[in-house]
């Protein structure tokens, strides 16, 4: 059976990584925001898997470097959550144009 | 074997016991009046300062994941340091706060984590520890709870600090990718400039570049900066800061030493940028923590100088002046936290007339502020010496003729406080104020550092030692 090459699903995390980076920067939803960073995270889980799999598959280096990032995307998400709620508190509004007490 | 594992862990063990006796404080039944609280928490600080100067070993733990030796427990002593100093200086504001031990227990726990990423000799062991160091930070800018501005700040925090650990995180895969471990000498005896490397390499500087706050990455930083408490603020712009140079000269001086001649280039490009930017927006700034925030932008200018020297000088000069800059940042911070906490003033134009009925804070100021512009007798002219020497080294003069513009202009922005404080006529200047034993206290250990360091010889040599 064929195998899927390695360079399309190194393409599929790039493009992912960079999905995530088009979203943080145009989304002016926090929550999106934070969905989109989860996006960059997941493109690099990808990564770290695929690597490992298959070109250095004697070691599970990579594998593990994944369940950490899993783990403090979870803690990451909450701590910004718990920020987000307190935010919408005080401004009554989770959009980010309505976050704008400080300028140049 | 065990005791091994205690004496080289004994930073980190000691500020876990902290961390979990403050929490046994918060759940037990008795109710602690915040003025002992914070005296017990000082004393606390104190003598996890001086356990950090007794008994030491060299040595690597855990399959090489952990190392530590005597420079990376000297920069652990100047980090505890530096905390204790906070402490002592924000003892007004947190005195009227309801959450003392929580604001601790978040504060230690980053500066644990600034302990394991100064310690990692992995990649893994890295990410995980400089996480555990910001995240808490996010928390941490949020203090003030019904503030409008802190929760903004903290937002831009946590957002910022996410997207730069997403690209670190990036680079990282791609490094492993490319060389197939995560232990550093590893991936350093692995490394041969493909262009998978280098973008990888970009990657991860890019990421560092955003905790350090140097120019393409430093907008979160004055926001930030000024919505966070003033404790919170003086803790990011030296603790916090510090923490990350000092990973960063090891990182690319022991692991991207054979990419040298590319970062050589792109330190050059992110130390112009960050000088000239950062002065130049130092000098319009009205509000006193958004002016030391980019202040701080322009001294990290000077220390990506330092850190082209690619030599031991390099490397020495960096900690060294980031020793000369805790003292005198934590000289100016703690002023203003006083005057932020007891007068509710931040404006620099507060400042007019500050002489008139503070004549010791001011001058604790104004020689702060001395030593940040680097004026002889000081430290900081030492430090900045010492940094573009280190610079100069390599034969680059067009990035030492922009520094010393650099300074020049640097000199004006802080004069100009200078003058508002003992020129400037003002009809109702700042109060007398009562700093009370523990700020004094402090602002007395930052004086004693600025002197002391720039007059005696002995410190960059001692530092010097270590390095080699």
């Amino acid at each position: 059976m064929n195998e899927i090459p390695i360079s399309h699903i190194l393409f599929v995390s790039t493009a992912l990584f960079f999905i995530g980076m088009y979203g943080l920067f145009t989304r002016r939803n926090m929550i999106t925001m934070l969905m989109a960073i989860e996006l960059i995270l997941n493109s690099v889980n990808i990564n770290f898997v695929v690597f490992n799999k298959y070109l250095y598959p004697d070691k599970l280096d990579g594998i593990f470097f994944t369940i950490f990032i899993i783990a403090i995307a979870a803690a990451e998400a909450a701590v910004a959550i718990a920020i987000i709620i307190n935010l919408y508190r005080n401004h009554q509004s989770i959009d980010v144009e309505e976050a704008e007490e400080m300028k140049f | 074997m065990l005791a091994d594992f205690f004496i080289l862990m004994k930073a980190e063990l000691v500020i876990t016991l902290l961390i979990f006796t403050l929490l046994f404080l918060k759940i037990g039944n008795k109710e602690w009046r915040n003025e002992s609280l914070l005296n017990i928490i000082n004393l606390l600080l104190f003598i996890n300062l001086l356990s950090g100067f007794f008994i030491a070993k060299e040595g690597t733990l855990f399959g090489d994941m952990f190392r530590t030796n005597e420079l990376l427990r000297f920069e652990k002593n100047m980090l505890n340091l530096g905390i204790l100093i906070i402490s002592l200086q924000s003892y007004h504001w947190l005195k009227q706060h309801k959450h003392v031990p929580e604001f601790y227990m978040l504060l230690l726990s980053t500066l644990l984590g600034m302990f394991f990423m100064i310690s990692a000799n992995n990649i893994l062991m890295f990410y995980l520890a400089l996480e555990l160091s910001t995240i808490p930070l996010a928390a941490l800018c949020n203090f003030d709870l019904h503030k409008k501005i802190a929760s903004e700040a903290a937002f831009k925090m946590s957002i910022s600090s996410a997207f730069s650990s997403g690209l670190l995180l990036f680079g990282i895969s791609l490094l492993y990718g490319t060389t197939g471990s995560l232990n550093f000498a590893e991936i350093s005896s692995q490394l041969n400039g493909s262009p998978l490397q280098l973008f990888s390499f970009i990657l991860l500087l890019s990421g560092f570049t955003f905790k350090i706050s140097a120019v393409p990455f430093h907008l979160w930083t004055a926001d930030v900066y000024e919505g966070s408490p003033v404790a919170v603020t003086s803790y990011l712009s030296v603790i916090s800061k510090a923490a990350i140079l000092f990973v960063l000269v090891s990182v690319l001086y022991n692991v991207f030493q054979p990419l040298g001649s590319n970062w050589y280039n792109m330190l050059f490009v992110l130390s112009v940028l960050t000088m000239i930017i950062g002065n130049l927006f130092a000098l319009r700034q009205q509000n006193m923590k958004r002016f030391l925030a980019f202040s701080s932008i322009a001294q990290v200018g000077f220390i990506l100088i330092g850190i082209t020297g690619q030599s031991a000088e390099g490397s020495a000069s960096v900690i060294y002046f980031v020793l000369v800059y805790l003292f005198s940042n934590l000289g100016a911070f703690g002023v203003v936290a006083l005057v932020s906490s007891l007068a509710g003033k931040e404006n620099i134009d507060d400042y007019k007339g500050f002489y008139t009925h503070n004549k010791l804070l001011s001058w604790v100021l104004a020689i702060s502020l001395f030593s940040l512009a680097g004026i002889p007798p000081t430290a900081g002219f030492f430090g900045k010496f010492f940094l573009l020497l280190a610079g100069a080294a390599k034969g680059n003069y067009i990035l030492i003729t922009i520094a010393a513009l650099n300074m020049v202009i640097s000199l004006y922005y802080y004069l100009r406080i200078i003058k508002a404080m003992f020129m400037d006529e003002n009809k109702n200047p700042v109060e007398k104020i009562n700093a009370g034993l523990q700020p004094k206290l402090a602002l007395a250990i930052c004086m004693i550092g600025i002197i002391v360091t720039g007059l005696i010889s002995g410190a960059y040599n001692y530092i010097y030692s270590l390095v080699k």
